[in-house]
């Protein structure tokens, strides 16, 4: 065991699949000899030279191109989008592209890619740095959708997001890169996507959140517990897709209740594809409506107002109790 | 104006090997490698596609194919460029490419299921080394970089081509895929069709560059312009670029200059509608087919009885492959969803069961 930070897991989990199979490739805008603008990437150009870890020109389209070829070729390419805004120049080699290929060629071709990218408020960056744009992947057919809270899931979720044959989109929170530290392994360990975790146990509450949120759940419930007595169940999902829709209904079956979290704005997300879902498969076991705690239908807020902008601790304690009081 | 933007916007005149009626090579020193029996092949190639491409459009008209983008006139261009490639090189076509990757090996039975919009169209051979047409004007072209890319990891000495129109210029994802190949020093063929026409929009619209040939300057590659109408000229660049790539010279982009005798597609395109009948009179002279014809004759290598075995090999494959195409297995919903991802995750199984418990297994 060692004690790392969310971005050193992530570098871990790098190093151990370049290590472990030489068709994984690492690149993108300056991730090579400097290791990337947040260090992810660090030593991995020295241990395993420039074929295998290297700096793209700065065009986030063509490194979208670049991971399609290089998949058809049986190349695994982690392709890094230094962060999160500028997907949208490189949305038709995700979503058009990569996601597609499998089922265009019955089966012939796939895209064995990883696109990983920051995002998140907390840490005032400038425009289009901090979006959570989760839910255009999730309303794409043909990719998972990872967003790891902590540097253990992180590690073991990015090892499985490298083997899975199919394309994966990892997104990493900047609040949560250096935030705090957490005992990993130092071997290789995988996390299986699709499976999400309790990380608090509770009977009277479901509290889902995925990603920075799941801090400020945890803390919420927390309070809630010493303030009110009242014990929530937070559910810490680490995969929008596949969505893992049984821990969800399981839990609402003990709670009778839910509160779905997410930094997105309201109509943005998981949140309301998480509340469909739950009205399809746990309606009967509802107490009161599942509430949702976002962000407001604006852009995404300005570096001075993140705070008030985003979910945190009072605006969830107040969802918890207007579900109680339903 | 700068003078070195003088110098760079010189016009350039497209290459050509044959005289505009193709009784004489007018350029020696440009004849392509080539054997006697290949020059052959070469007009059995254009002749065929020829025939093909009309029994698509009436194939298309009749209903009993879908989407389908016709190629008279381009067939030097088309066939040029794929004869200097080698069985392991890529192609990574564009929607009207369906020829290039046919001659590479793809069954024309399933460029026929493609056109109708079956899953089986797309399921490539193992030793095809092509993608489908792809639809997303530009996109092939940033492929094409990562599949180059992938041949240099591996060390082999093949290319890869692809192939885009004169509006496909305008993309992003067409300077991005030049630049990212010539950055990366990488061994790929990009080919511009410039048939003069973007659908209704002509190329003078698309751009205020001379060429598109120039446009490899942008990237640092190698940039020619040939006379699309002319296969020798066509094959004598591609052999070039590919014999630059293989050899470590990096990529190259060729402009062919060409005609669409036809719509852009079978999709209600009326070319009356932007071109004048004299122009298109200009450009039929040109057929690239009548051309190549009159050379080969003067040297004794075409006769009336190969030119209508040609015609009745294309028909009687056409024949066939639509007949293969029309018998092929149904789709069904539970068989999309199992080519989604490699292994079905709960939410599409679910939805699967669904499907299959209506009967559409």
């Amino acid at each position: 065991m060692a004690q790392m930070t969310m971005i050193e897991a992530i570098r871990d989990a790098m190093r151990l699949e370049l290590k472990r199979d030489n068709d994984v490739l690492v690149f993108g805008e300056d991730v090579g000899h400097v290791g990337g603008v947040f260090r992810a990437t660090e030593g991995l150009q020295k241990e395993f030279g420039e074929d295998r870890v290297f700096d793209t020109p700065l065009a986030e389209s063509a490194i979208g191109g670049l991971a399609v070829g290089l998949g058809v070729q049986g190349f695994r390419p982690i392709a890094e989008i230094q962060f999160i805004g500028f997907i949208f120049e490189v949305m038709d080699s995700i979503c058009a592209q990569a996601t597609r290929m499998r089922y265009r060629s019955g089966g012939k071709y796939n895209s064995p890619i990883v696109f990983r990218t920051p995002f998140g408020t907390g840490v005032h960056a400038p425009e289009l740095h901090s979006d959570s744009l989760e839910g255009l992947m999730m309303q794409t057919p043909g990719i998972k959708v990872v967003v790891p809270s902590n540097p253990y899931d992180a590690k073991g979720l990015l090892a499985s997001a490298i083997r899975d044959n199919d394309p994966v989109f990892f997104m990493e929170h900047l609040k949560l890169y250096r935030s705090f530290r957490d005992e990993v392994p130092e071997e290789d360990y995988t996390i299986p996507l699709g499976k999400a975790n309790i990380v608090r146990e509770g009977s009277d509450m479901t509290i889902i959140a995925y990603g920075a949120m799941v801090h400020t759940a945890k803390a919420a419930a927390e309070e809630l517990e010493k303030t009110q007595g009242i014990k929530a169940e937070v559910i810490d999902l680490r995969t929008l897709v596949p969505l893992d829709i049984d821990t969800i209904v399981a839990s609402i079956q003990k709670t009778n209740r839910a509160i779905i979290v997410q930094e997105a704005q309201k109509s943005s997300g998981a949140a309301a594809e998480i509340m469909a879902q739950i009205n399809e498969k746990a309606l009967l076991h509802l107490e009161s409506p599942v509430l949702r705690v976002t962000a407001p239908d604006t852009v995404v807020g300005f570096g001075e107002i993140e705070k008030e902008w985003a979910p945190d601790t009072a605006k969830i304690i107040a969802a918890v109790n207007e579900s109680l009081n339903f | 104006m700068s003078k070195s933007y003088e110098v760079y916007a010189q016009d350039v005149t497209p290459l050509s090997v044959l005289s505009p009626d193709g009784t004489t090579v007018v350029n020696e020193s440009e004849m392509p490698d080539v054997t006697d029996e290949q020059l052959q092949e070469l007009m059995y190639r254009m002749v065929f596609t020829r025939t093909w491409d009309q029994r698509a459009v009436s194939l298309a008209r009749q209903g009993r194919l879908g989407f389908y983008a016709p190629v008279s006139g381009q067939e030097a261009t088309m066939i040029g460029t794929q004869f200097a490639l080698n069985k392991e090189d890529f192609i990574c076509p564009g929607y009207r490419d369906m020829p290039q990757i046919v001659w590479h090996g793809l069954p024309m039975h399933q460029a026929f299921l493609y056109s109708r919009g079956h899953q089986e169209g797309g399921k490539i051979p193992d030793d095809v080394n092509v993608l489908m047409p792809q639809i997303i004007i530009g996109a092939q072209i940033v492929q094409s970089a990562g599949i180059a890319m992938g041949f240099k990891k591996r060390n082999k000495d093949n290319v890869v081509i692809t192939y885009t129109g004169d509006g496909g210029t305008s993309q992003g994802d067409f300077y991005e895929g030049l630049n990212f190949a010539g950055a990366f020093n990488l061994p790929a063929i990009f080919v511009v069709q410039n048939n003069g026409y973007a659908i209704s929009t002509p190329f003078e619209k698309q751009t205020a560059a001379k060429s598109v040939a120039h446009k490899a300057l942008a990237a640092g590659i190698r940039g020619v312009q040939v006379d699309g109408m002319d296969i020798l000229a066509v094959l004598k660049a591609a052999q070039e670029a590919a014999e630059v790539g293989r050899n470590g010279g990096g990529a190259t982009l060729i402009e062919a200059i060409t005609y669409r005798f036809g719509p852009h597609s079978m999709s209600g395109d009326d070319p009356k509608k932007y071109r004048t009948k004299d122009e298109e009179g200009v450009w039929e002279e040109k057929d690239p087919i009548a051309r190549y014809r009159k050379y080969l004759e003067t040297k004794g290598l075409w006769s009336e009885e190969q030119e209508n075995k040609a015609i009745e090999d294309a028909k009687q494959a056409v024949k066939d492959a639509i007949k293969q195409a029309e018998s092929a297995e149904k789709m069904t919903v539970p068989g999309l969803i199992d080519s989604m991802f490699e292994q079905t995750p709960a939410h599409l199984a679910e939805q699967k069961e669904v499907f299959a418990a209506k009967g559409d297994k």
